[in-house]
């Protein structure tokens, strides 16, 4: 069963630099109970469309299509079903756990918070109970829900996200550079968490990181963005073993594989910076820093296509069969 | 507004604090220990200073007292002598330097020369209608601002915002007593709805009802144009302190979760912000102590600003000099109250 | 310490001189195309302007006689009238010429004391923030102790035994505002400082005084400005209410000197609005007018504040 489905989603900010299209054109769909990872450079529209999920942009951003939670448009909802739907329907877990959290309010009223406001029958005892079982399902002591954020570890505090996240048992969780701020050991902790959490409650998961290895590891499905487009998509496994872009490739290159020290020092380069979205070149955006570009890409910027399995690719070059990686 | 009330621009919001594995409460003790003696010991400073600068100003500046307190009527040299001998003036300076601290921290404080009573008595008096008067109008100017202040930050640019930004404005440029002139103008005089003023009326029965009703009575115009002078300071300080607030990730947080946008702003985006106003507040109490100052000659009330300033004009200076050392001390005092209530009230601090 | 960086020369440094002149030119006029585009800031200004343009006309307008007491040629108190647009005060002189001729005094002492306030407080900020030590913290406590005492008692005690004239008037206004600029000066030079060219310039062994007035100066005194002119509001409103209590200058007419006779002649209770307005109302627009340039000021200097004007 379909649980989220972008249709045609665009999302446009409109600055003192113009409009900034973050978000050109991106279909998805998340089957419940599995993963899907997004990964791409910073500043390719992941977290735009994470925040567009439950419309938490700002008003500056205009967003167009459709995003369907179990078959009901949140784009065309009204606001008080659209609170309602937050975080019961589905709940995020923030890229920084210091700054996400509130500074002067202790952790387990923070995490108890969702649940009084979700169900109104729930006495605050009862909450902060709940609260502190959630915590210690995450692996903190119960004891912390006196605690303030800042007397918490980086990942103690992202520990508490997860344990928030989970407050009022939503069918998808969407996790934004949920690890990206700790350190190597601490990151693998907490991906196995949250991994273990999904299986064991059956809940779908977004998995949002500019860094390849964390998705592999976790991931059913897996999309890479360049510039605001989904430009391959695939199970994850495939795409992250035999990239079918040359994007994808070089993402893939540039960044280690956990547990294997090999790769951290020898990274593979991508030149140059991604795109300035209110300057996208034309045609492909990927263009001015790919290898293999043909005559082709700089006329029309290729569509996502199928290329054959359960595998689609915006390349001329991989929808032609041709290999993306040189050499 | 009289001077130098609260500004946005004061406004310092503490920095963010890094992370730290735990705290130990012995640690923490210890930590407010410290923390306390040092705003102990520069308030000592402070006051120490005060104290130095009045008998500096009163005693070395100001002039013989005898001449003072004998203007009114011919006075031979030996009872000059007399009376310097009696008030200790013919004494070397530091030892009197010396007697004036110990008199001023063991509450004697002298006579008055106006009313040849102790001034301690006097100030005992008058203090109930002071602390009624501005304790009454700071209470609201802050409930005011901070109300107002807080909406027109969070809806920044709207028309509300705007409006209410002006009209603060506005009343923050009226100076104090010409505010107080004008409301007793239209009030009092036009409408006859309220006293003009002083705190009671003599034809009041002595029951404590009417006594009450009647004090409330008087002391609505003084506290409305306190109230309105002062509150734009408030507005200021929250507003800026709400702008810094507005587009922080924790209240995005709040907003997921799905709270009214009403309830993002009074459980989330208000006590952080509140957090760096605290200290303005109590700084801002020089102000205050201005406001009172001038509100009070304003409308005749028997507070200790009004004796204050009929202390200049009499000229009664050891009144002058023992209300400069109070007035002087509240606010020192209250700075050092509010640096001990930022340690309660922001657990970020805690720790540095 | 004087100056003693390595002289280049002329040529080179007369060309360096005039590009700089240049630059400065050109940041001056990016600063005043940022104060035009916000309305309340040119409001005030044109208010400002209208207003001292009056104070400075003055004397041409209405003749220094119609503030002799003796030479007055009203009624007590009369409403205003044809002969007296605003009316007359007790002894019937014109409240119109009172205020007009008010004006000049006013905005002299707001002005001058905030001068000698501004010069003292970028002094002590600049001097505190450069050598810091000892000096530095002892200037730090004291303008801290400044800023906390309560202003109006300072003033109203030193003018009690200084004596009422304008000048102890303005020293005494200065002495209680100078602390909010050696606050925001020294900060800003503690900024400053830190900046890569200031290091550059010691290691070129710049002597202390180059470095203050040279590097920390010309990056401080905008801010500088910008806090000046919000000081001047609150210097009149200090003056009005002291002169209102009866501690001004007896020889001069101030507006809060005018409102100080009106009170003590019962215009209040004599219902005589005409008297008590203008004096009032002038503060308040004076006051509003320099609030409304030092916000816009602050918005254009103050990067904090920048967003927020937009
Ligand atoms: N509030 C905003 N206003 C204008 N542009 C924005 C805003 N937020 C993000 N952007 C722009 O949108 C693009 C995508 O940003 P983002 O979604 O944060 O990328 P990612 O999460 O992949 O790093 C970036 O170019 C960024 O500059
Ligand atoms: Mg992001």
């Amino acid at each position: 069963m379909t649980l989220l489905e972008f249709r045609d989603v665009h999302v446009t900010y409109t600055g003192s630099r113009g409009r900034i299209p973050a978000v050109r054109g991106v279909d998805l769909t998340v089957e419940a109970g599995t993963t899907l990872g997004i990964a791409g450079e910073s500043g390719c529209g992941k977290s735009t469309l994470a925040m567009a999920v439950l419309r938490l942009l700002p008003k500056t951003a205009e967003v167009t299509g459709e995003i369907l939670l179990d078959g009901e448009d949140l784009l065309a909802m009204g606001w008080g079903r659209l609170r309602a739907v937050r975080w019961t329907g589905a709940s995020i877990v923030f890229q920084g756990a210091m700054h996400s959290l509130n500074a002067v309010q202790r952790i387990g009223r923070q995490v108890a918070e969702p649940m009084l406001v979700h169900d109104k029958g729930l006495s605050a005892a009862a909450a902060a109970k709940r609260a502190e079982g959630l915590l210690e399902r995450v692996g903190l002591p119960a004891s912390r829900a006196r605690s303030y954020p800042h007397e918490l570890s980086g990942g103690q505090r992202q520990r508490v996200m997860i344990a928030m996240a989970l407050a009022c048992d939503p069918d998808l969780i969407i996790a934004d550079e949920a690890t990206t701020a700790l350190d190597v050991m601490v990151q693998a902790q907490v991906l196995q968490l949250i991994s273990g959490l999904v299986s064991e409650r059956g809940v779908g998961l977004v998995m949002i990181s500019h860094d390849l290895s964390v998705l592999s590891s976790v991931c059913d499905t897996a999309a890479v963005m360049y510039a605001g487009r989904v430009v391959e998509q695939g199970p994850a496994r495939e795409v992250f073993a035999q990239a079918r872009h040359p994007y994808s490739a070089a993402l893939g290159a540039a960044f280690p594989v956990i547990g294997d020290p090999a790769s951290r020092r020898n990274p593979g380069g991508l030149a140059g910076d991604p795109p300035d979205p209110a300057r996208l070149p034309e045609g492909c955006s990927f263009r001015p820093r790919c290898a293999v570009a043909v005559e082709r890409c700089g006329e029309a910027a290729p569509e996502l296509l199928h290329i054959g399995g359960a595998r689609s690719s915006a390349c001329f070059v991989a929808q032609e069969g041709e290999p993306v990686v040189i050499g | 507004m009289t001077a130098d009330g609260p500004t946005p621009a004061d406004a310092a919001a503490p920095s963010g604090a890094a992370p730290s594995a735990g705290r130990r409460p012995g640690r923490v003790a210890n930590g407010f220990g410290r923390y306390l003696c040092k705003h102990v010991a520069g308030a000592a400073v402070s006051l120490l200073l005060v104290l130095f600068s009045s008998f500096f100003i009163f005693r070395l500046i100001a002039g013989d007292p005898i001449d003072q307190l004998t203007k009114e009527r011919p006075v031979s040299p030996e009872e000059r002598a007399a009376l310097r001998a009696e008030l200790g003036l013919d004494r070397p300076m530091w030892e009197q330097f010396w007697d004036y601290i110990i008199g001023t921290l063991t509450m004697d404080l002298g006579d008055s020369f106006q009313y040849r009573r102790p001034i301690f008595d006097l100030i005992v008096e008058r203090l109930p209608a002071t602390i009624l008067l501005s304790g009454t109008g700071m209470v609201l100017a802050v409930l005011l601002g901070f109300w107002i202040g807080t909406r027109t930050g969070w809806r920044q640019g709207s028309r509300y915002d705007r409006g209410h930004v002006a009209a603060g404005l506005l009343l923050y440029s009226a100076p104090t007593f010409w505010l107080g002139m004008i409301v007793i103008l239209v009030f009092a005089r036009y409408l006859g709805i309220f006293p003009v003023n002083g705190m009671r009326s003599p034809s009041t029965p002595p029951q404590f009802w009417p006594q009450a009703l009647d004090i409330a009575h008087h002391l609505v115009l003084p506290v409305l144009t306190y109230t309105a002078v002062v509150y734009a300071g408030y507005l200021m300080i929250m507003r800026s302190s709400i702008l810094d607030e507005i587009g922080s990730d924790y209240l995005t947080t709040a907003r997921a979760k799905g709270l009214r946008d009403d309830q993002v702003r009074d459980r989330h985006a208000v006590p952080n912000a509140l957090l760096p106003t605290v200290t303005l507040v109590f700084l801002a109490i020089g102000g205050i102590v201005n406001g009172s100052i001038v509100t009070e000659a304003v409308f005749s009330w028997p507070g200790l600003g009004s004796l204050f300033v009929q202390a200049v004009f009499y000229p009664d200076r050891p009144v002058l000099q023992a209300l400069f050392v109070l007035f002087s001390a509240s606010t020192i005092l209250a700075v050092l109250a509010a640096e001990i209530l930022y340690w309660f009230i922001d657990p970020r601090i805690r720790k540095s | 310490m004087t100056a003693s960086t390595p002289t280049p020369a002329p040529a080179a440094s007369a060309a360096r001189r005039r590009l700089a002149r240049a630059r400065r030119r050109q940041s001056l006029a990016r600063s005043w195309a940022a104060y035009r585009a916000q309305r309340t800031g040119m409001i005030g200004l044109v208010l400002l302007g209208a207003i001292v343009v009056l104070a400075i006309a003055a004397p041409v307008l209405v003749d220094e006689s119609a503030l002799s007491v003796t030479q007055a040629t009203g009624g007590r108190m009369e409403p205003p009238s044809a002969a007296f647009p605003l009316g007359t005060d007790e002894v019937g002189r014109s409240v119109l010429a009172l205020t007009l001729w008010g004006s000049r005094i006013s905005l002299l002492i707001g002005l001058t004391a905030t001068v000698v306030a501004v010069v003292i407080g970028t002094a002590v900020g600049v001097t505190s923030g450069h050598v810091g030590g000892w000096y530095g913290w002892v200037a730090l406590r004291v303008s801290d102790w400044f800023m906390v005492l309560p202003s109006l008692v300072v003033a109203i005690a030193l003018l009690a035994v200084l004596g009422r004239s304008m000048a102890t008037t303005i020293i005494v206004i200065a002495l209680v505002s100078w602390s909010g600029t050696t606050r925001l000066v020294r900060a800003q030079t503690l900024t400053v400082q830190s900046r890569p060219y200031l290091e550059r310039a010691r290691a070129l062994g710049a002597g202390h005084w180059h470095q203050m007035t040279k590097h920390i100066l010309p990056n401080v005194l905008p801010l500088v400005l910008a806090s000046a002119t919000l000081l001047v509001p609150s210097a009149i409103l200090m003056e009005s209410s002291l002169a209102w209590l009866g501690l001004g200058d007896p020889n001069v007419v101030s507006w809060g000197s005018i409102l100080n006779r009106a009170s003590d002649n019962g215009a209040v209770s004599a219902h005589a609005w005409w008297y008590l307005l203008p004096p009032g109302l002038a503060i308040l627009l004076v006051v509003l007018a320099f609030m409304m340039c030092g916000r816009a000021l602050e918005a254009v200097f103050n990067p904090r504040l920048r967003g927020e004007s937009a």
